[in-house]
């Protein structure tokens, strides 16, 4: 079977700033793991994320940064002097799809008169219009503007966002969802359009409950830091991280008909291991509902379950819960991911070359027709496909 | 100019968020998604969880369900019947893409596996979106978003280091899961286009959250060290944080991402004495007195108003931008402009908030001014409708308890 995006041809310019530069460089990654051929425009110097710390193998060096290794595997690199060079991009553009840019280098009006088939998205913080347009944000201010942050936190100290910046990857997903659904329409039209991502607004898409309540209950929902709120209708909320004897795990206490059976696992699994829990043991789990319990009466049920996981470990609790066939996880690190047994039968892992070395990338992220895509290539030195690339592109 | 999707049809077998918000971004590009349930097996999202209308719990009162599958016609049918999977399988040949989120398994249970959905359709796209994929020792495994977001990794990161990880407020990684499930489906469409070919996806919602951890897995394979939560500190930008302001629970988020922006910071700061200091000229002088710089800025940024702070240090240049609650969300002059926030009309609910796709089309723009049906709205349109049944059948089977 070909690739579900063979023969699509897609250029991606980098942006200026590491927040921009990253999420064109996800969309593009995205679209390249489906079978596009994927250029990546450079500046002449390279693409800022290429030093971006950490480093492979903790050395610093231009195109070491594994943010840059993670981002670019999978793409052809060229250099161009922009707008120097413009006309090159042109020619390149000539035989593209899809435009893939953290910023507006070349707008929709001169690339529908340089090419009318062609799909230009452009991924910047906030979009290419409004109050906000062009004004630059990081990762910080992105996850800021989209409510995630206000979220995210413990209830009395100063809202966090998740270490490894995420709204990039969230961006650029979205990019390539919006490039799609523009080829789709082109499919018909065979006119290309823009697609204009934003930050912000992509950012919103990862709370869409709150945003329920809000609308719905006028209710605002604000970080609690371990517990979900939104599962009751008393205003109780259930903790979902847990202190374990190595580490933490994810669990929580739920209804419905998974949520009940869950509760049942739990209550023989305590029973089993000579575990004294009265009320959680009492519960009548077969007609439990979470909606209505009180506060008091959740953390009653809390305090036993937390009482019980502190004499289990992570691997315990994950064997158990697997099992048993109920709800919960363990709280993952690296570590825990790269030696799970489901990832490894899938074959999720797929070593691929990266600066004299090879390093197992994630895999692509789902099955076609049984098969997993594999990563074709690591990603480009500085100019390694110069002359492949632009020796066939005449200024 | 038409959807993006005209003429495509959908049909989902779905629950929750996972699959059906699939079939919300399809529909809002002009997919025909017919969404199917039992109404014997409620959604939870109908059933479970909140918010209902005036805190009353009823299938056609949630705002949960009437979110997730804006734009959709929906139909009851129990599958426990043989000919409710009949009428599954003639929607199923009608229709050009299935999407389906059950755990592994559950769907060929009753009839409607890949092979005979693929009997019903030869070129059919089949998305099945599971927890943990369609194959591997725990591929049966139910389990929810908000667990599963642990399982790959995000809350290891999320939070103080040495204090208890936090959540990324609900099912964070099932967010994810739709976003490429959508791409998967438009992806597979294309190959169809061209070759004629169906597809089969099999979506492991834990490995598709994984896309967004890659660099921290690839850092642990690489160097050995296994990346952990560290606040809101940042490998490049220095300072970088969340600073209080005089308003309660108000924060302002700012960053600073050279040399040449800390000089401009400090003239928005009115270059104070301490911030003349040489040391903290360089990044590497800045990141070693971290902790101090961060009370500095919180005095000052304690003393003005959040939209002040972020208009001044915009005003030069710096990444800054305001922690925005939720409700404020619904007021942002930004997301106003790019019409994010829609209306709709329900009739178990009265009127609920859509939300339009991050991404702007300049030719097809998405709609999102259909909420989700309620409970078997469109049994008759479809069933009588688009299957053709005649009026005596349709009744007969209602009879039967086909349609519940």
């Amino acid at each position: 079977m070909t690739a579900l995006l063979d023969g699509l041809r897609v250029i991606e310019i980098t942006g200026d700033d590491v927040w921009g530069a990253s999420a064109a460089a996800h969309a593009a990654r995205i679209l390249a793991d489906l079978g596009a051929d994927v250029v990546k425009v450079e500046p002449p110097g390279g693409d800022l994320v290429r030093a971006v710390p950490p480093f492979l193998h903790d050395r610093a060096g231009a195109d070491r940064g594994l943010l840059w290794i993670a981002l670019n595997a999978n793409k052809r690199g060229v250099r161009l002097d922009l707008p120097r060079e413009r006309d090159r991009l042109r020619s390149l553009l000539s035989s593209a799809d899809v435009l893939v840019q953290a910023r507006e280098v070349v707008d929709a009006t001169t690339a529908a008169s340089w090419s009318p088939s062609l799909v230009v998205a452009s991924v910047t913080p906030y979009g290419l219009t409004g109050p906000l347009a062009g004004v630059p944000a990081s990762d910080l201010e992105v996850t800021a503007s989209s409510g995630a942050l206000a979220l995210a936190g413990e209830p009395e100290r100063a809202p966090v966002r998740t270490t490894l910046p995420q709204s990039p990857f969230w961006s650029g997903m979205y990019a390539a969802m919006g490039a799609l659904f523009a080829l789709a329409a082109r499919a018909a039209t065979r006119r290309g359009q823009e697609v204009d991502v934003s930050g912000q607004a992509s950012m919103v898409t990862v709370h869409p409950p709150a945003c329920v309540h809000w609308d719905v209950a006028k209710e605002e929902h604000r970080r609690l830091g371990a517990f979900l709120i939104g599962r009751s209708i008393v205003g109780a909320r259930f903790r979902n991280i847990w202190e374990c004897a190595d580490g933490h795990v994810s669990f929580a206490i739920q209804g419905g008909p998974i949520g009940r059976h869950t509760g049942r696992m739990l209550a023989s699994w305590m029973g089993e291991r000579g575990f004294t829990a009265p009320r959680f043991t009492a519960t009548g789990w077969d007609a439990f509902d979470n909606r209505t319990l009180t506060q008091e009466q959740v953390d009653a049920l809390e305090r036993e379950v937390a009482a019980f996981f502190r004499t289990i470990t992570k691997r315990e609790f994950f064997a158990g819960v697997i099992e048993r066939n109920m709800l919960g996880y363990p709280v993952a690190d690296a570590s825990d991911v790269y030696a799970d047994a489901q990832l490894r039968a899938r074959e999720f892992w797929q070593d691929t070359p990266v600066d004299g070395t090879t390093l197992p990338f994630p895999g692509g992220f789902a099955l076609f027709d049984g098969e997993r895509p594999r990563l074709r290539r690591g990603p480009p030195r500085l100019g390694e496909h110069d002359v492949e690339v632009l020796g066939a592109v005449t200024a | 100019m038409t959807a993006a999707l005209e003429g495509t049809r959908v049909v989902e077998f779905g629950w929750a968020a996972a699959g059906p918000l699939v079939g919300t971004y399809l529909a809002q590009h002009g997919a025909d998604v017919i969404h199917v349930e039992s109404s014997t097996a409620l959604d939870p999202f109908r059933s479970t969880y909140p918010p209902f209308r005036d805190n009353v719990v009823g299938p056609d009162r949630a705002g949960m369900f009437a979110f997730y599958n804006a734009g959709k016609r929906g139909v009851t049918l129990d599958l426990k019947q043989p000919r409710a999977v009949e009428l599954a399988l003639r929607l199923v040949r009608a229709a050009d893409v299935v999407i389906e989120s059950f755990p592994a398994g559950t769907l060929a249970r009753r009839g409607l596996g890949h092979d005979a959905l693929r009997r019903a359709r030869a070129d059919l796209v089949i998305l099945s979106s599971c927890n943990q994929g369609q194959t591997g020792p725990h591929a049966q495994h139910p389990g929810y978003g908000s667990q599963l977001t642990a399982l790959a990794g995000f809350n290891e990161l999320l939070g103080e280091p040495d204090r208890t990880p936090v959540i990324l407020y609900g099912p964070y990684i099932d967010y994810i899961a739709v976003g490429y499930g959508v791409i998967a489906i438009l992806a597979a469409l294309e190959r169809h286009r061209r070759t004629g070919d169906g597809c089969i996806i099999d979506l492991s919602q834990y490995e598709a959250g994984l896309q967004f951890l890659a660099p921290a897995l690839l850092e642990h394979a690489a160097n050995g060290t296994v990346p952990t939560r560290d606040a809101n500190h940042d490998r490049v930008a220095v300072p970088h944080g969340v600073y209080p302001t005089p308003a309660d629970d108000g924060w302002v988020a700012l960053s600073v991402w050279s040399d040449e922006e800390w000089a401009q910071f400090r003239v928005a700061l009115g270059d104070p004495e301490w911030s003349r200091d040489p040391g903290l000229a360089t990044a590497a002088g800045r990141r070693a007195r971290e902790a101090e710089l961060d009370d500095r800025i919180a005095e000052w940024t304690r003393m003005r108003s959040r939209d002040e702070t972020v208009a001044t240090l915009r005003t030069r240049g710096i990444r800054a931008a305001a922690v925005e609650s939720v409700g404020e969300l619904f007021d942002d002059p930004q997301l106003a402009h790019r019409g994010v926030w829609r209306r709709a009309k329900h009739a178990g609910l009265g009127e609920v908030g859509l939300m339009a796709p991050p991404f702007a089309l300049s030719e097809t723009p998405a709609r999102a001014d259909r909420a989700g049906p309620t409970l078997g709205e469109h049994n008759e349109a479809v069933f009588k409708g688009l299957l053709g049944l005649g009026a005596d059948e349709y009744a007969s089977l209602a009879a039967d308890g086909v349609f519940a």
